[in-house]
């Protein structure tokens, strides 16, 4: 009966990541068309263009392999069982065991490795430029992300976000400043692996700043779809993670009631709704740096990193 | 079981090292004056809040000092000073942005590891304190060494005292003499520089103290 009741609320989470990951999307787009007086499309568009998507013919290189054909499902996949792994709404699921911080960046490094090898499958020179952009970010961003999971196994003993978020909920942390550090750090990594607005903006063609958006250009159909959709996942993703990290309030804990899984989920969706406003605040406040900035603000995400892990020794030296 | 006060002394201590570590990175003049203007905001607060935790209430004229002279005062002296001598313009770096903050994260743990070592079995919080106020002297001595521009050289000889500042309040029953003495010699020596870099100017037409090297006869 325990295994069943597991079985379901670990489902409810993977479907619930999949239905609100175009949600998130669609609502800090609609955000920022209101913040610069636009009306914007409605919340539901993401939903709207995935099935259109869906719907379209594939069309194909000639010279595209195997790998080219396969990539979508298997970045999807990965981005799907990392974005099941953290916890949403409730701690303590059926696959807790495997949440370990240091396998979801794993899972998200693989996808991008396909990712990054699909773009360059059709020999497209626009797929090379994009994937030569996407790796040099991603290996910045990986030491910083791993620096942060460093800090927060530092803090918590365990690199399980289970046990950190159950942690972090407790009062036995108190005001940390590596953990501010850890916060801030993370939002930069964050920004840069979402391809978001300082980093990269995926909503233009202009092929001098093009980054995420080249590598998949030679997608379409039901391909582009899951690349899509991946690339939502993705997004709610990081701001779970950031949420039940850093804002672990109201956060069910294992085999407590139907009640306390329903408070837990509301509170996620405010959660999701603050830092969809947020991100959209900030994304509209800043302007595109070039890329040539991008190794300056990851290596700054990658000093706070360290600088947090560093200053955990001071702060826990008695 | 952590305490409110250690908490709140170590995020201000820790906040201090985090912005040395921000006047690092930037390459502008007049943010460098921000930076440098915050730098003594949050020392002022961490003296503040160490004069209430210890109790010891001459610590408050410390902070007032702080407060007024290096938040507010020297700020707007240097700003003046930087647009007297017209050279609102990038900072020339002898070293690159990448190299000075691998240095800088180098110089913390350096620190970090020595004052843990030396000061075992001391006070945490002075402690804490302690390993922070010497990675602030060393990020400003980095700063210093760095900059080719003498303005920012200047700016980094003032972090650095600020370094001494909370090295001196975390350490309880300093004499307030000490302090203020501290306090106006820094004072003294600001008003030294700022009369000697206008001499440098009218010598050199130029802040670049690589001008000196050349003047001196020494080849690059």
């Amino acid at each position: 009966m325990v295994v069943i009741s597991d079985i379901i609320v670990q489902g409810v989470q993977m479907l619930l990541v999949l239905l609100l990951a175009p949600l998130l999307t669609g609502y800090v787009r609609k955000i920022k068309a209101r913040l610069v007086r636009r009306q914007g499309a409605s919340i539901f568009q993401p939903y709207r263009d995935l099935l259109r998507l869906m719907r379209k013919e594939v069309v194909l290189a000639d010279n595209a392999s195997w790998l080219f054909r396969v990539t979508p499902y298997i970045t999807f996949a990965a981005i799907w069982v990392a974005a099941a792994l953290v916890p949403t709404f409730a701690i303590g699921l059926l696959f807790n065991w495997t949440a370990d911080l240091i396998a979801i960046v794993a899972l998200l490094g693989s996808a991008r490795f396909f990712l990054a090898l699909a773009g360059m499958d059709v020999g497209t020179s626009f797929g090379g430029i994009g994937s030569s952009r996407e790796v040099m970010i991603a290996a910045l961003a990986e030491p910083a992300m791993l620096l942060i999971v460093f800090c927060l196994a530092l803090v918590a003993g365990s690199t399980q976000l289970s046990t950190v978020s159950h942690l972090l909920a407790s009062s036995y942390v108190g005001l940390r400043v590596s953990l501010g550090m850890a916060l801030v750090a993370l939002f930069m990594v964050a920004i840069a692996e979402n391809a978001r607005i300082p980093v990269d903006n995926p909503a233009t063609h202009l092929e001098l700043t093009m980054v995420h958006e080249a590598m998949i250009l030679e997608y379409s159909g039901r391909h582009l779809a899951m690349i899509e959709f991946g690339a939502f996942l993705k997004l709610l993703l990081y701001v779970s993670l950031i949420a039940c990290v850093f804002l672990p309030w109201q956060i069910a804990l294992y085999g407590s009631g139907t009640l306390s899984y329903a408070i837990g989920a509301g509170a996620y969706i405010i959660k999701l709704a603050l830092a969809g406003f947020l991100l959209a605040l900030f994304e509209t406040a800043t302007a595109k740096m070039r890329v040539f900035r991008v190794p300056q603000f990851l290596g700054a995400a990658f000093m706070l990193g360290l600088l947090g892990t560093l200053l955990l020794f001071v702060s826990r030296s008695f | 079981m952590h305490s409110l006060a250690f908490d709140v002394s170590h995020t201000l201590a820790g906040g201090l090292v985090l912005i040395s570590l921000m006047m690092l990175y930037q390459d502008r003049l007049y943010s460098l004056l921000n930076v440098f203007a915050l730098h003594a905001l949050v020392l002022a607060f961490s003296v503040a809040w160490q004069a209430f935790i210890q109790d010891a209430p001459h610590l408050y004229v410390t902070a007032v000092i702080a407060l007024v002279f290096k938040a507010i005062v020297i700020p707007v002296a240097l700003h003046r000073i930087v647009k007297q001598l017209g050279i609102h313009r990038d900072i020339e770096s002898a070293v690159g942005i990448g190299p000075t903050m691998l240095a800088g994260m180098g110089l913390v743990a350096l620190s970090l590891v020595l004052m843990l070592r030396v000061t075992s079995d001391a006070d945490p919080l002075a402690r804490e304190d302690l390993a922070f106020a010497l990675s602030v002297v060393l990020l400003g001595l980095l700063v210093m060494v760095t900059r080719r521009n003498a303005v920012s050289q200047v700016v980094g000889f003032m972090s650095l005292e600020n370094g001494l500042v909370l090295a001196a309040t975390g350490a309880k029953g300093m004499p307030l003499v000490v302090e203020i003495s501290v306090a106006f010699s820094i004072l003294i020596a600001f008003i030294v520089i700022g009369i000697f870099l206008f001499r440098i100017r009218e010598r050199f037409d130029s802040v670049d103290v690589s001008a000196l090297d050349d003047f001196r006869g020494e080849r690059r």
